[in-house]
């Protein structure tokens, strides 16, 4: 069986169902078991131990030090600020056992008594579990090593030599060494604190529920917060079960609108400027870029005072005898109008939106064929005509993956909310105001308020839905599924 | 016949005479608007009122010009103690600068090699990694940034009492260890470039790296300036991961973006410093803006690699 697949060409082998793969892996793990050499068999055990009988000693002794390492680590089980690694740190991945009180001492620098720090457990806790998952790699990568190696003498070629195994890494196994340092940095850094934000929704941690109790410990509630979302049982229940369809409701109403203001105030612009004959069309990009270049919390901060409640606007409106009381345009006092304030991000939105769509559609504009445009005018097509027959489909065709891409954009376009409205006017009693995105709300719970487990619900909320829209609109597109046929 | 043709030609003439000013009009509208808020902060930074009883105003007054001008604000800024931080400005600029730097040199190679094995190699788990990448950025940024504190925290570098200074480091570890995930823009250029290219290379008996150091990087200096303008400027616009990751407590090590935004919102915020945020505001979008207009053409050139293909 294993070596029939073996024979099978390469392309086919991705069209194995799923279990079928499974199946070709075990086999290939007792193939090399019993087909290796003494030390191929060995290496199953020992790391490198191949390696050695090929007399690839340095490659043989970097497998041996990684599986050391692993296993020092495993047993001896260190620990930083008291939470130990290795096998006690899956132990205490449970969240039982732990010890309440205690802290850090600036003055000695040590820890007064001993403590339990549950996050530091869940977190180190992952860290050996990703630790095993190394080590097994490791494993499989030494075992195949030596097999190579195996294979190589079969043939009558000799093992590789570790300098040639290094200059494999230049040419044949170049990805290797381009992906590695994303592949750390993104594991350390992306992907172990997502996995750990989503662990945390499934556990008792918040500022308040601690507080209230007087603990500085958690422990794993199951399902319980993301159930609180629609019966608004829980100390969070009432907020998350009471404010999470407005708001999501909201960011769709924010997204569609904004995408779209954006994008047709883009191509209208974009019209405007290269304009034929027209003059001066540098200096107008030039001025309509600034909103691009000049970072955000300085120009949206500019507009929020500019409309502020003293601010020179709301002072203008007041002596020109439009208004008596100064306008609430950005919904910051509780009672201001809220529709106001929606309407009032959205417009501003389009300020700093609207240039992106500019540049962008400005060269696919040229790049129209002027004889369609020839055409419509012997045909007697009007201009305006011309542009919903013929502008606006090449260019809708061209930008869709930037359409959607934008839209997902603008559902977690935190910027032109937060700094515009805080997410203002402010209900009462809640965190999420009426201007709220997912994302701020976001914000707000956790570095503002601390309430995790609450955060990483909302957070995997959003990217359910995100991920929904992404998968129904980009699987389907050309760009992903021919991605590879494109050149 | 003739008469009627220059007629028709006057027109037509006339037409687009009219249609051209309306444009212009629209447009000198529009540009106004777009640049009142930029101005305003101008104006505001080089303000130098003071109310009747000689004390100065520093806060958003009712009236747009201001009724004198001088380089107070900037003066103040550049001397002034903010949070307990002597000469704080000074320091967060270069803070921010060599942020800025050293997350521009890693999260630029970072990007370029995995666009380039996404591109232009083939390899077992080559679509794998690449729906992975696509589905970690859809989780929301600020769902991880705290437990990224954490990490670092336990790792010293943040937080950690002795050295407070390692929060750079950390801060510089989380801008740009994710950013070769973010390599879709620059893969979308690389695909442009003919893989004959590639193939010829090969065919002479270039390795993959000298195909990628001779061939690729020479023709990819565009997508280059446009990644390296992206992280360096990433570091001046953000003012919320910076704080968490450096710490509402460790005001000495701030970026610049962080500092001007606590002057406005916070426990440290005060409403007379609003001329100061103004000149603070005025000194870090001057090099910004520099430096994109001057490399305005790379950033369209990224801008429309990344989104219009297929």
């Amino acid at each position: 069986m294993g070596s029939k697949v073996k024979k099978a060409p390469k392309n086919k082998q991705s069209r194995l169902s799923f279990p079928e793969r499974i199946g070709t892996a075990f086999s290939s793990f007792g193939k090399r078991f019993v087909d290796g050499s003494l030390g191929t068999k060995l290496s199953h055990f020992i790391f490198g131990a191949g390696n050695f009988y090929h007399k690839q000693y340095i490659k043989g002794f970097l497998f041996l030090l990684i599986q050391v390492g692993i296993l020092a680590l495993m047993i001896l089980c260190p620990s930083i600020n008291n939470t130990p690694y290795g096998w006690k740190a899956l132990q205490n991945l449970s969240l039982k056992n732990t010890v309440e009180g205690g802290g850090f001492n600036p003055v000695t620098g040590q820890f007064d008594t001993i403590s339990s720090d549950c996050k530091l457990m869940i977190l180190f806790g992952f860290v050996t579990i990703a630790m095993i998952i190394v080590y097994l790699l490791v494993w499989n990568l030494n075992i195949a090593s030596s097999y190579k190696a195996d294979m190589d003498r079969k043939i009558g070629k000799k093992p590789t030599t570790f300098r040639e195994d290094l200059r494999e890494l230049l040419d044949g196994r170049f990805h290797v060494l381009m992906l590695t340092p994303t592949c750390i940095a993104a594991a350390v850094f992306t992907i172990l604190p997502t996995v750990f934000m989503i662990a945390l929704a499934f556990t008792t941690y918040n500022q308040q529920d601690m507080n209230d109790l007087g603990t500085n410990l958690f422990h794993w509630n199951g399902l319980q917060n993301f159930r609180a979302v629609f019966t608004g049982e829980g100390s969070l229940g009432v907020e998350i079960h009471n404010r999470f369809l407005p708001v999501l409701g909201w960011t769709f109403i924010w997204a569609v609108f904004a995408t779209l203001t954006c994008y047709f105030g883009g191509i209208i612009l974009a019209l405007l400027i290269n304009k034929k004959g027209l003059k001066g069309k540098k200096l107008f990009r030039t001025i309509f870029i600034l909103t691009i270049a000049v970072p955000q919390f300085i120009s949206l901060l500019a507009v929020r005072n500019l409309l502020g409640e003293y601010g020179p606007i709301n002072t203008l409106l007041i002596d020109l005898g439009l208004t008596a009381d100064p306008i609430g345009f950005l919904g910051l006092r509780t009672g201001d109008s809220e529709s106001l304030a929606k309407v009032m991000v959205i417009i501003i939105n389009m300020w700093v939106g609207v240039p992106y769509t500019m540049l962008m559609t400005s060269g696919i504009l040229m790049n129209i064929p002027a004889d369609l445009y020839e055409a419509a005018r012997v045909d007697g097509a009007s201009t305006v005509k011309m542009f919903f027959k013929i502008t606006l489909p090449y260019v809708i065709f061209i930008t869709t993956p930037y359409l959607i891409s934008s839209f997902i954009g603008n559902m977690n376009a935190f910027n032109s909310i937060f700094l515009l409205t805080g997410g203002g006017p402010a209900y009462p009693g809640y965190q999420a105001g009426g201007t709220d995105l997912l994302v701020t709300w976001l914000y707000k719970v956790t570095i503002d308020q601390h309430l995790y487990n609450t955060g990483a619900v909302i957070g995997i909320l959003t990217f359910l839905i995100t991920a929904t829209i992404t998968l129904v609109t980009y699987r389907r597109s050309k760009a992903y599924n021919e991605e590879d046929t494109f050149q | 016949m003739s008469m009627t043709k220059t007629k028709k030609v006057a027109s037509q003439s006339r037409n687009r005479r009219v249609s051209l000013t309306v444009t212009y009009a629209i447009l000198i509208i529009l540009g106004i608007i777009w640049l009142v808020p930029f101005v305003w902060i101008l104006l505001s930074a080089f303000r130098c009122d003071y109310q009747s009883d000689g004390t100065f105003i520093g806060t958003v007054t009712s009236y747009f010009f201001p009724k004198h001008f001088g380089l107070k604000n900037f003066a103040d800024l550049f001397s002034a103690t903010y949070y307990a931080v002597p000469r704080a400005f000074p320091r967060w600029m270069l803070n921010t600068l060599i942020i800025a730097v050293v997350d521009c040199l890693i999260s630029t190679f970072l990007v370029l090699s995995v666009a380039y094995c996404m591109s232009k190699l083939r390899f077992k788990l080559r679509k794998t990694f690449m729906n992975l990448s696509m589905v970690i950025g859809l989780f929301p940024g600020f769902m991880s940034m705290i437990a990224i504190y954490f990490l670092l925290k336990s790792i010293g570098l943040t937080g950690n009492p002795a050295h407070p200074e390692y929060s750079v480091i950390g801060l510089i570890l989380a801008y740009s260890a994710g950013a070769g995930l973010g390599f879709q823009i620059a893969k979308g250029f690389f695909d442009v470039i003919p893989n004959a290219l590639v193939e010829s290379a090969k065919l002479d008996g270039c390795t993959n790296f000298q195909i990628f150091r001779r061939i690729i990087l020479p023709l990819a200096k565009p997508i280059i300036i446009y990644q390296a303008l992206m992280s360096f400027t990433g570091p001046w616009m953000d003012f919320i991961f910076a704080k968490v990751i450096i710490g509402a407590d460790n005001p000495s090590y701030w970026t610049v973006s962080v500092g001007l935004y606590s002057m406005l919102f916070g426990q440290y915020s005060n409403t007379n410093l609003f001329t100061q945020f103004a000149a603070g505001c005025v000194i870090v979008a001057i090099p910004i803006v520099t430096l994109f207009m001057f490399l305005q053409k790379y950033y369209v050139e990224g801008v429309t690699a990344g989104a219009v293909k297929g």
